[in-house]
């Protein structure tokens, strides 16, 4: 089963947990601007929106390397930086819709979500699951059943 | 080790910015934040100096855990000599920008001197200088802040500021970060604005790397946020409601304070409830509150994000106010609503967004506005020297008052003062509810007895965050007691005291402590702390906090307190509560004082005795 990180920004409240998870998962460092997910605070609507890297299936970034720095991760489907391979050209970071796909000036290299190899540090420390890491057929699920509720069908009469 | 070991020293006069090692040996002794910065602060500053002068200091001071991953993490705290009272001051906040000050680098900033003209401090990990601020002088925080990031060029810039509260020297005028968290009381923010000093932004991408252990850490942390998340206040009604799940209670309780506490139960209660927040207005069918929202690192998530009805008429054709933003915290609401009688909650959400614009403190703001609409009915003040009607319950009247004050314009000059101040002018000084100068907040000394006493002897005036016996007489923690009876109440403030001085040096939030005591909190520090042999132990930390609280004392009376300093307005003690479940009682507090005094070995005159000092390591 290929699982994959889910984002439910109504639950978020904007803690930041899930940005020191990443930067001490992947840097050992409680460190904001290391965290390849982010926060965005939506100020005067009152929304605060978590994102990161979706590991696209046909990967742009992955397309786009001129050295084959970024591929796939046979047991999770992440599309994984090679930091000994990368050249830091940041093609990638051109080729990303998204801008999920940054380059670190202190290493020269790019950085990108890895789904921290199947066991994403972020969705372990988010406090309201705005963050999980679920079954990656079943994303829109919860969104489905939610709209499927306000669906305008009377109860079946039983005779 | 927590700690960055940075500190940095800022003086004004000279428009020098300089690094110091942090004392460790004092880190040892005061732990971080409010106990560290007011070991440096007592012993640079003299007790008698003017507030508003350049020899008064201001420190911002993060605790060890600031910046971490520890639930509630992101604390620090501004430690000065405040001008509303004469007695150390120690505001605390919340939001974004202690984490960031941890993150660049440094424990503390210290100031020092005063500037000429108006500047900022500009860190950017360990850069830091000072720039013309002049552009920004006259600005709201809202506009400082904007103005700062755009002028960097970088949106994840940080920022906690002064608006014109605080340029304008209102005595209770605050320093707001990230739009709207505070540190509210006892007029740091005027200090500030004495300095000219209107701002300091950060940038800080260096990290908290100096964890003592960082396994121990992460299992001390989540075992601690499990506790937070399984408690139902911290874990239910906090997050639902905010603080303002108490608004209903304490007035049924007969403790909330009613225009200007001459009535103990406010009839308007629910219309400002943490439930009416909730609610669908009739007006435009949306509810004031948008969502909750979290401040750094916090699993609890009580803040209040609100927005009122674009047609109200406070904000008709004032665009700015239409945005979600800040909403009413349950002092607040109090203050603002039925300290005054107001029962309208967009006006009370309105009034909100002003304080924190222009940065000053809704809880003496609202109470003393209580004081001159009381001072309006017994027509000592008049509708001319006021400006507008003021009578109780008038929403216009406070929007309007709030406005005058924020801008410095007509008779919000004199609002700006706080209730000891105004009331002495028109000679009744008798109406201000408060102690060393500082209202008290929204708990009733006549119907929560232990809360009175509170008040008394806390070290920064009257304030519910020195030690919080709502959360035992009213919420049943850690253990219920009767919040009518004094028995008991001198041991339950000063255990209350000492555990909340340790947490406020932390870098943890004190609203932890519905759902954690001091043995959960030891874990995190010990675990992020060198502590020398024995290392971080609830035993060590409950002392820590004694010590401090003794030193703080020590401070107020070298400043010039004495006992008859430590008691309440004659109103809680000659007028009986007309209403409730405390009807027929007025405030045990001169029983309770004594043995306050015995329990914390002070004598009769509050002074500490020599072998409590001895034995606390002062």
């Amino acid at each position: 089963m290929q699982k994959s990180l889910h984002i439910d920004p109504g639950k978020c409240t904007g803690c930041l947990q899930c940005e020191m998870a990443c930067s001490y998962e992947n840097y050992g460092v409680f460190n904001l601007s290391k965290s390849r997910i982010k926060v965005f605070n939506f100020e005067a609507e009152g929304r605060k929106v978590p994102y990161t890297c979706t590991q696209c299936a046909e990967a742009w970034c992955m397309s786009a390397c001129p050295v084959d720095a970024i591929r796939i991760d046979a047991a999770t489907g992440a599309k994984v930086v090679h930091i000994d391979v990368c050249v830091g050209c940041k093609v990638c970071t051109i080729a990303c819709p998204f801008g999920t796909v940054n380059y670190v000036a202190d290493s020269g290299k790019v950085q990108k979500c890895d789904l921290c190899g199947g066991d994403p540090a972020c969705a372990a420390a988010c406090p309201t699951a705005a963050i999980t890491y679920i079954d990656a057929d079943w994303t829109g699920l919860d969104k489905m059943r939610q709209w499927a509720g306000k669906t305008n069908t009377q109860p079946r009469a039983s005779a | 080790m927590g700690w960055t070991r940075k500190i940095l020293r800022v003086d004004l006069s000279k428009g020098s910015c300089k690094s110091e090692p942090l004392n460790m040996e004092w880190a040892q002794q005061y732990l971080g934040q409010r106990g560290l910065a007011t070991k440096y602060f007592v012993e640079e500053v003299d007790p008698k100096v003017d507030p508003l002068s350049a020899a008064n200091k201001m420190i911002m001071a993060t605790g060890p855990l600031t910046g971490t991953m520890a639930s509630t993490g992101g604390r620090y705290s501004v430690i000065t000599k405040g001008p509303l009272t004469g007695a150390i001051a120690c505001s605390n906040s919340g939001g974004h920008f202690g984490a960031e000050l941890k993150m660049a680098g440094w424990d503390m900033v210290i100031f020092e001197g005063k500037s000429d003209k108006p500047v900022y401090l500009w860190i950017q990990d360990d850069v830091a200088e000072l720039r013309d601020a002049s552009h920004l002088w006259g600005k709201t925080t809202w506009e400082t802040e904007e103005m700062i990031k755009s002028g960097h060029h970088d949106p994840q810039i940080r920022v906690a500021s002064i608006g014109r509260a605080g340029e304008n020297g209102v005595f209770y005028a605050c320093i707001v970060n990230d739009l709207h968290r505070a540190a509210g009381r006892s007029g740091v923010g005027a200090v500030m604005g004495s300095k000219n000093l209107k701002a300091v932004a950060i940038r800080g991408t260096v990290g908290v790397s100096g964890i003592r252990d960082f396994k121990a850490f992460m299992t001390a942390t989540n075992a601690a946020k499990k506790v937070l998340a399984d408690n139902a206040v911290t874990g239910q009604g906090l997050p639902k409601f905010g603080t303002q799940v108490l608004m209903n209670v304490i007035n049924e309780m007969g403790a909330l304070p009613t225009r200007n506490a001459k009535e103990v139960q406010f009839e308007g209660a629910r219309k400002i409830s943490g439930e009416a927040m909730h609610e669908k207005r009739l007006s435009d069918g949306k509810a004031n509150l948008v969502t909750n929202a979290a401040c750094f690192g916090c699993t609890i998530a009580c803040g209040r994000i609100s927005q009122v009805d674009k047609d109200h008429w406070s904000v008709k054709n004032n665009p700015k106010y239409w945005g979600a933003t800040g909403g009413l915290e349950y002092e607040a609401a109090w203050s603002l609503g039925a300290a005054d009688g107001v029962d309208d909650l967009d006006a009370l959400t309105v009034a909100n967004m002003i304080c924190n614009e222009d940065g000053f403190d809704p809880i003496t703001f609202g109470a003393t506005v209580g004081a001159v609409m009381e001072l309006y009915t017994m027509g000592v003040l008049s509708k001319e020297q006021i400006g507008i009607e003021s009578p109780f319950g008038s929403a216009q009247a406070l929007i309007e008052i709030t406005r005058m004050t924020a801008e410095g314009r007509g008779f919000g000059k004199e609002v700006g003062l706080g209730s000891a101040r105004l009331t002495a002018k028109y000679g009744h000084p008798e109406l201000s509810m408060s102690v060393k100068g500082q209202e008290f907040p929204a708990y009733d000394p006549r119907g929560i007895q232990g809360m009175g006493l509170t008040y008394a002897t806390s070290n920064r005036g009257a304030c519910h965050l020195r030690s919080y016996t709502v959360a035992s007489e009213v919420l049943g923690i850690p253990v219920k007691t009767d919040p009518l009876v004094t028995e008991g109440k001198p041991g339950l403030v000063m255990a209350f005291q000492d555990a909340t001085a340790a947490f406020d040096s932390s870098g943890t939030c004190v609203f932890t402590t519905f759902a954690w005591s001091l043995g959960d909190l030891a874990p995190q520090i010990d675990a992020a702390c060198e502590g020398g042999e024995g290392g971080w132990t609830v035993e060590r930390l409950a002392q820590l906090g004694e010590r401090i609280w003794n030193m703080e004392r020590l401070f107020n009376n070298a400043a010039g307190f004495t006992a008859k300093d430590d008691d309440l307005p004659l109103r809680m003690k000659t007028e009986p509560a007309k209403t409730g479940p405390a009807k027929g009682l007025v405030s045990g507090i001169d029983k309770m004082v004594p043995e306050y005094y015995q329990l914390r070995g002070w004598d009769k005159a509050g002074v500490p005795e020599k072998d409590t000092l001895a034995r606390l390591g002062l």
